[in-house]
């Protein structure tokens, strides 16, 4: 029995090595200053995390499949700069449906590339990254630019008191959240991660379904180009550059295992606070700006290994003994 | 009218018939035990009859109608469901989840969200018939093998099952989970299922089954009523074929010193004290039931897997820190089970596969510049010895090969590093008979030269064929040991199907 318990400890602890790296971070952050801890600073930690929650969101659905999708970040900046060139002119709302239609098509093109030519989710979203890249700097003409006024006053509004940046946030959360977890969908998602084979043996469509994973990724790249380009109101070359890397930081630190089947999107809004806390408080505490990405790295680090040592810890309870040791 | 009916069903691969006119008849309320050799053809009848695979002639009648599945799901939406060894459960979705992951009700035929509450009751009450009193809510990682098979089992029911399938359900539970499984077996039967159980614990079959059929070399040899059989009748009827000269000649091993000294070897849930002795110039065989430990047993002697305890000495050496490269280095070659997956670089030329192991061997000791000429001399030397028949080993690819032919580029690759103890892990599976005999004259070839062979093999008559000494194991451990005057097939298979010291007389 120790040894069950042990093994539940250390379960346990890797499970939750995220939540305590928060706690401390906060803890030494509100020791520094005082600023750090005040409400207002909470509200704004969780709206400047909103792009990379709604981004590691569509990016959780992805990693559940054991995929991955490295072209969301150049999604945001293609989205951002068709907001500022072409449709500037349009009602906010069918600006804002155009810009979802842009992700959702790029995410079709990442499944299509996937589950059709069979091409390694790795490189097939590396390729997409590059083109959604390159078009959005060709539609800039590298430029910087200032996003359309009602844009703007969009990333300023209210609703019952509360930035209509944490509504959407919320809205992506809630939807996601039952999504996976209330529907067929979610639940068959979740076994594809587990075993693609299995689940194909018990009648999944895998292909359609990974499919649409990536179209939902490709949707919420561009809902979170909307709400950061709202918030920062212009776009230079290196919008969203390597957004892609904080998404699947945000996911993985939540808990969401690189390896599929694993984790959710709770988590993955925690990891996202996690990642924007430590920027906040790297500032509040007038950190030198050139050691912010080597923090940042080196709470991914930690994220990835802990997710590998639970995948590892994990495999090994999972095995099917040869023998069976101990009283029967 | 019987319940399911197998009339005369044959089937070839490759142009080799491995089944011929097998007939089986399941009734209702009965359990009909399927006993066999290893590649006796049990699985590809229940491949046929799972909608695997389709039979090439004969035909199948459930309750009269006839059923020639072509799908898995096929299978299923005739009633036919099957409880593999290896459980095709999700480990990170909940019981009820997996009951129902083929498609789950839905709340409203518009709005696709899950009827929680019809799957927890309906899986309730499926997990009360197989008699698990946990959470339908509750995450199959963390249930226990035993309580896993007992979900796969209401996972049956859920589809209406009338006919199950068992494939040696019971290699991973302890004996109370065996025990409790076999009262809810019992059970069902008296549920109007018919239910076909597939094992090598001959005395489950015995305790369990109704009827029982043998099956031997792709034919019913023996087929009746369980008080018909003893353990030592099925045993003879399992094994009782002649064997045959394929086996050259051979001055027996000399009992010199042994080469290999394996002693004490133990790696917990997988082996236990693991005692044996190669002398060069020496073949042990290792028999065993498939699943008992023995390729473990070859990969931890080649470093690959770890071991708590125990010594591994080749020639009075202690190899140390285990791994594949030290052993390697100590004179050790170990041709793997799965030649395609392990053995051999598939999509390259034969070549590549064959200078892999040997690059050391042929790179300058300090630029680490390979010598490529002496390297492919040496290649095509070595693959003219194995006899491989191939036009070019520099342009043929290793997939394009026979499976006889791609043994010898494995055998080829080994013998450029003259290994001194050479690891044989079923060397002749999936081999026509013609390379099967030329591969055998191999292995004699290099033991006469001093080289000590450990193989392992589950066809019995090429131990008996090949081997100065036989060993074997079940359970992980070493339950018998003959040499050659008292080899004896029936001996052979009782002990493979011995129990283990551990598990005593349970």
């Amino acid at each position: 029995m120790t040894g069950a318990n042990r093994k539940q400890l250390l379960s346990l602890i890797l499970r939750y090595v995220p939540l305590i790296l928060f706690a401390i971070l906060v803890f030494s952050f509100s020791m520094i200053s005082p600023r750090f801890f005040a409400w207002k600073n909470m509200i704004n930690i969780v709206i400047q995390s909103s792009h990379i929650g709604i981004l590691g969101i569509g990016m959780t659905f992805v990693l559940l499949t054991a995929g991955i999708d490295l072209s969301v970040g150049a999604i945001m900046y293609l989205g951002c700069a068709m907001l500022a060139v072409y449709l500037v002119g349009l009602p906010v709302w069918m600006a804002m449906v155009i810009v979802c239609g842009i992700g959702m098509v790029f995410g079709a093109i990442n499944g299509l590339l996937i589950t059709r030519l069979h091409v390694a989710a790795f490189i097939a979203t590396l390729a997409t990254l590059f083109i959604g890249r390159g078009l959005a700097l060709f539609v800039t003409g590298t430029q910087l630019l200032t996003l359309p006024q009602p844009i703007l006053e969009l990333g300023r509004s209210t609703i019952l008191g509360l930035s209509w940046t944490i509504w959407a946030f919320g809205i992506v959360l809630a939807v996601s959240w039952f999504v996976l977890s209330q529907t067929s969908f979610g639940r068959q998602v979740y076994a594809i991660g587990a075993d693609p084979d299995s689940a194909a043996k018990a009648g999944i469509n895998v292909k359609r379904t990974l499919f649409y994973v990536y179209v939902i990724c490709g949707l919420f790249a561009a809902i979170a180009a909307i709400v950061s380009g709202s918030q920062v109101g212009s776009i230079s070359p290196n919008f969203a550059l390597q957004k892609e890397f904080a998404a699947i930081a945000a996911a993985v630190l939540g808990g969401t295992s690189l390896f599929g089947g694993r984790g959710g999107v709770l988590g993955t809004v925690f990891g996202a606070i996690l990642i924007q806390t430590v920027e906040n408080g790297l500032v509040i505490v007038n950190a030198d700006p050139y050691i912010y990405p080597m923090v940042i790295a080196s709470i991914i680090f930690l994220a990835v290994m802990v997710d590998s040592l639970r995948t590892n810890f994990l495999e090994r309870i999972d095995q099917r003994p040869i023998r069976i040791e101990g009283p029967n | 009218m019987a319940l399911l009916q197998l009339e005369n069903i044959s089937k070839s691969f490759f142009g080799v018939e491995v089944l011929h006119g097998i007939n089986l008849t399941l009734e209702k309320n009965t359990i009909v035990g399927l006993i066999g050799e290893n590649g006796s053809g049990k699985s590809t009848t229940m491949n046929i009859l799972g909608g695997v695979h389709q039979p090439d002639s004969g035909r199948m009648l459930i309750e009269g109608v006839p059923y020639a599945p072509a799908s898995p799901r096929d299978a299923l939406a005739s009633g036919v469901s099957f409880i593999h060894q290896e459980l095709n459960l999700f480990p990170n979705l909940s019981i009820e989840e997996n009951l129902f992951i083929r498609g789950f009700p839905h709340l409203h035929w518009m709005l696709p969200v899950i009827d929680r509450k019809r799957i927890r009751a309906r899986t309730k009450q499926l997990l009360d018939l197989v008699d698990l009193q946990v959470l339908p809510g509750t995450l199959v990682s963390r249930l226990s093998q035993g309580e896993r098979q007992l979900v796969e089992i209401a996972k049956a029911l859920s589809t209406d099952a009338r006919i199950i399938i068992f494939d040696e359900p019971t290699t991973s539970l302890t004996r109370r989970e065996i025990d409790r499984l076999f009262a809810i077996i019992d059970r069902l039967k008296t549920q109007q299922i018919g239910i076909i159980y597939i094992s090598h614990i001959l005395r489950d079959v015995l305790a369990l089954a109704d009827n029982i059929s043998v099956l031997r070399d792709g034919s019913v040899v023996g087929a009746g009523h369980k008080s018909e059989y003893n353990i030592d009748r099925m045993i003879s009827l399992m094994v009782g074929r002649s064997i045959k000269q394929l086996f050259p000649k051979r001055n027996a091993g000399s009992a010199g010193e042994p080469l290999l000294k394996v002693e004490g070897l133990t790696q917990p849930g997988v082996i236990r004290d693991v005692n044996f002795n190669i002398a060069k110039g020496e073949i042990m065989g290792l028999a065993g039931l498939m699943g008992a430990g023995r390729s473990e047993t070859a990969r931890i002697i080649f470093g690959l897997d770890p071991h708590k305890s125990g010594t591994i000495e080749v020639a009075g050496q202690k190899l140390e820190n285990a791994n594949p490269h030290a052993a390697m280095r100590a004179g050790i070659a170990f041709l793997t089970e799965d030649r395609r997956a392990e053995g051999l670089l598939m999509n390259a030329p034969i070549y590549d596969s064959e200078a892999l192991p040997n690059l050391d061997t042929h790179s300058h000791p300090r630029t680490g510049w390979i010598d490529n000429s002496a390297l492919a001399s040496e290649a095509e030397k070595y693959s003219k010895r194995v006899q491989l028949n191939t036009t070019s080993i520099g342009s043929v690819l290793a997939r394009n090969l026979s499976g006889g032919n791609q043994q010898k580029v494995v055998l080829a690759k080994w013998l450029m590093r003259n290994p001194r103890l050479f690891i044989l892990d079923e060397p002749t599976r999936g081999v026509d008979i013609g390379a099967k005999a030329e591969i055998y004259r191999i292995i004699n070839a290099l033991v006469d030269e001093g080289c000590a062979v450990l193989m392992i093999s589950s066809e019995m008559e090429e131990l008996i064929g090949m081997c100065d000494r036989i060993a074997v194991m079940s359970n992980g451990e070493i339950t018998g040991s003959f040499s050659r005057a008292d080899f004896n097939q029936e001996r052979i298979l009782e002990a493979a199907m011995r129990p283990s010291r551990q598990e005593g007389g349970a």
